[in-house]
């Protein structure tokens, strides 16, 4: 499997990074080396092995249901560039 | 699902009328979660708080934090599946749904794909002419909510409001088996019922408790393949879904029989104006890049979890009905209603128990109670009317205290707050049932005085039109004892006295 620029330019959209057009060869190339290292370990028979979601060995605590929050807005807002009525302002979003 | 072309679909007697096309319908149901916290943090779930006083530093994706999931998120999605019949799996891996929008701190949603909670199941609807049908359920998955986007204007910005991000929820995803709108209205109906009862979900649709995205595509009745579909998104009311619905079906055949395409898209519906637009073209958005959340660990469900939360399932609505209507005698129909929704069974079950009249009971509870609640817009478990008390009135109709007539008239009160209990009502207002012989013969004679023309009219027409002629005077007779009077001695009296 490889990758060439057009289609490093659609992931880096949708990761919303942005790569100059001058970067987009050498990181295609960069990134199909990684690839040629998982086509590697692909080779690797795993007919038997249970696939792995997570790489410890064990299973998720879960919590009770008590409301352990108390409000924090202010605190948590005094990192937001623009706050009004207690809401978050971004820039203009429409579907 | 494959796609098929207008020219494939044309046929001799193109253009088809509406009643060679079929409708195909799948849904894909959010249930808000009736938990007390987020899924995966500990701060509060109350709806209708001050904007982003309940979004934590998890629910808003700030560095350094690390979900905790909650086991109650767990245990109700668990029972959703126990109450469709479908198997649970036991080991549950959260997934990270990436893309990119304001109200999504994270930058993904974390959900589930390969592996979902509850397996396939399926859900038996009710139609109007009584026949029923099987609607199955593909899957049901575990996952968070968004916040909210406001887009009022604040100065040319977006106004994001996170106390909804991280709030747990189950999407149901069905098959495409209903056929038109009012299986899909039957089975949403069914399904708020199924999750009231339960007992996971408020089912408050309004405040967004329950949104139905309805998948639709038509095609032409015999042909196997389906038609391109489209998805109609977060539709939050019955009504507004079988309109989404019933328009989104026209404007494809239309569109077809035109020579057009129908696009896979989403669409949006807006009931307030009865309009329907599309949103985005699904192509690039599609790419979620779905990947095991590495924050969070397999959640494994032990049989004990299994066994414990089956114990505590409640009675189902179907299994409800069939006792209300073999064990109490009530008609299917209104068994149906009954049966629907959990606050409202609970309080017709308290009301004939108390009461020992179950079909006074379910008439006074599908009646005056729901016709009341109605008018003000309020749920039953808000009526002013308890099921006690309900119950009290309920004996002294029975009991022959009381005219039916008076007896709205005592509902009426009660519902006012104007005393405690039926007995305060009809001590206080006088309104015990006449029966006294006398005080009713006094009372007719003054009617009989009063429309004497209307006498004479009465002697002088044949018998046989006597017996219609007659409601006239029990109506003035039963109006001078304002309601009080026994109908059935009124009658008798008057019978005789004009018969005379």
């Amino acid at each position: 499997m490889a990758v060439d620029a057009s289609e490093i330019q659609k992931v880096a959209n949708l990761a919303r990074l942005s790569i100059d057009e001058s970067q987009l060869e050498t990181t295609a190339d960069t990134i199909n080396r990684i690839l040629e290292l998982v086509d590697q370990m692909q080779m690797v028979k795993t007919d038997h092995v249970e696939p792995l979601a997570h790489p410890l060995d064990a299973t998720q605590r879960l919590r009770k249901d008590v409301v352990s929050e108390e409000n924090n807005r202010e605190q948590l807002q005094s990192c937001a560039p623009v706050v009004e009525d207690g809401l978050f302002l971004v820039p203009k979003v429409i579907e | 699902m494959s796609q098929t072309t207008p020219s494939q679909l044309k046929t001799d007697n193109w253009p088809l009328s509406t009643d060679q096309w079929e409708t195909v319908i799948g849904l894909e149901i959010h249930v808000q979660l009736a938990t007390k916290t987020k899924i995966f943090s500990g701060a509060s779930t109350a709806f209708g708080a001050e904007p982003n006083t309940q979004a934590c530093a998890v629910d808003l994706g700030l560095p350094g934090v690390l979900p905790v999931v909650n086991e109650e998120a767990i245990n109700m999605a668990i029972k959703f599946g126990l109450g469709i019949d479908a198997e649970i799996n036991k080991v549950n891996v959260f997934e990270r749904k990436n893309y990119f929008y304001p109200d999504l701190p994270k930058g993904y949603q974390t959900t589930q794909l390969e592996k979902p909670i509850v397996g396939a199941g399926h859900v038996e609807i009710t139609l109007k002419d009584g026949s029923t049908k099987t609607v199955r359920i593909h899957h049901a998955h575990l996952e968070e909510d968004a916040g909210k986007s406001l887009h009022e204007d604040y100065h040319g910005m977006s106004g994001i409001d996170l106390n909804r991000a991280g709030t747990p929820l189950i999407e149901i995803v069905t098959e495409p088996d209903m056929r038109n709108a009012e299986e899909a209205v039957a089975f949403a109906k069914k399904l708020h019922s199924i999750v009231t009862t339960l007992g996971i979900c408020d089912g408050e649709m309004s405040q967004g408790s329950m949104r139905f995205d309805v998948n639709v595509s038509v095609r032409p009745k015999g042909q196997k393949e389906l038609g391109t579909r489209t998805e109609t998104k977060n539709l939050n009311s019955f009504k507004f879904m079988e309109a989404a619905i019933l328009k989104e079906v026209e404007r494809q055949i239309d569109l077809i029989e035109d020579g057009g395409d129908v696009i896979q898209e989403t669409r949006l519906y807006n009931g307030d104006t009865d309009e329907a637009r599309s949103m985005r073209s699904k192509e690039e958005a599609n790419d979620y890049r779905y990947f095991p959340c590495p924050d969070l660990l397999p959640v494994l469900i032990e049989d004990s979890r299994l066994e414990k939360l089956r114990a505590e399932m409640p009675e189902m609505p179907d299994a409800k009905k069939a006792r209300f209507v073999s064990d109490l005698g009530l008609s299917e129909v209104d068994a149906e209603i009954l049966s629907g929704d959990q606050a409202t069974a609970a309080f017709f079950e308290t009301a004939a128990n108390i009461s020992g009249d179950a079909r006074l009971a379910s008439n006074w509870v599908l009646g005056e109670v729901s016709k009341s609640l109605n008018a003000n817009s309020i749920g039953i478990s808000e009526s002013p009317v308890t099921a006690d008390m309900l119950a009290g009135l309920i004996t002294r109709i029975k009991d022959n205290t009381i005219t039916g007539k008076v007896a709205k008239q005592v509902f009426e009160a009660l519902w006012k707050g104007d005393g405690k209990n039926a007995d305060e009502i009809i001590e206080k207002q006088d309104l015990r049932k006449v029966t006294d012989t006398d005080a009713i013969e006094s009372m007719i004679d003054e009617v009989l005085v009063a429309n004497a023309q209307q006498v004479e009219n009465y002697r002088a027409a044949p018998p046989e039109k006597r017996s219609k002629m007659i409601g006239f005077f029990v109506g003035q007779a039963m109006r001078a004892s304002k309601g009080k009077a026994d109908p059935g001695m009124v009658n008798q009296m008057l019978k005789e006295k004009l018969d005379a």
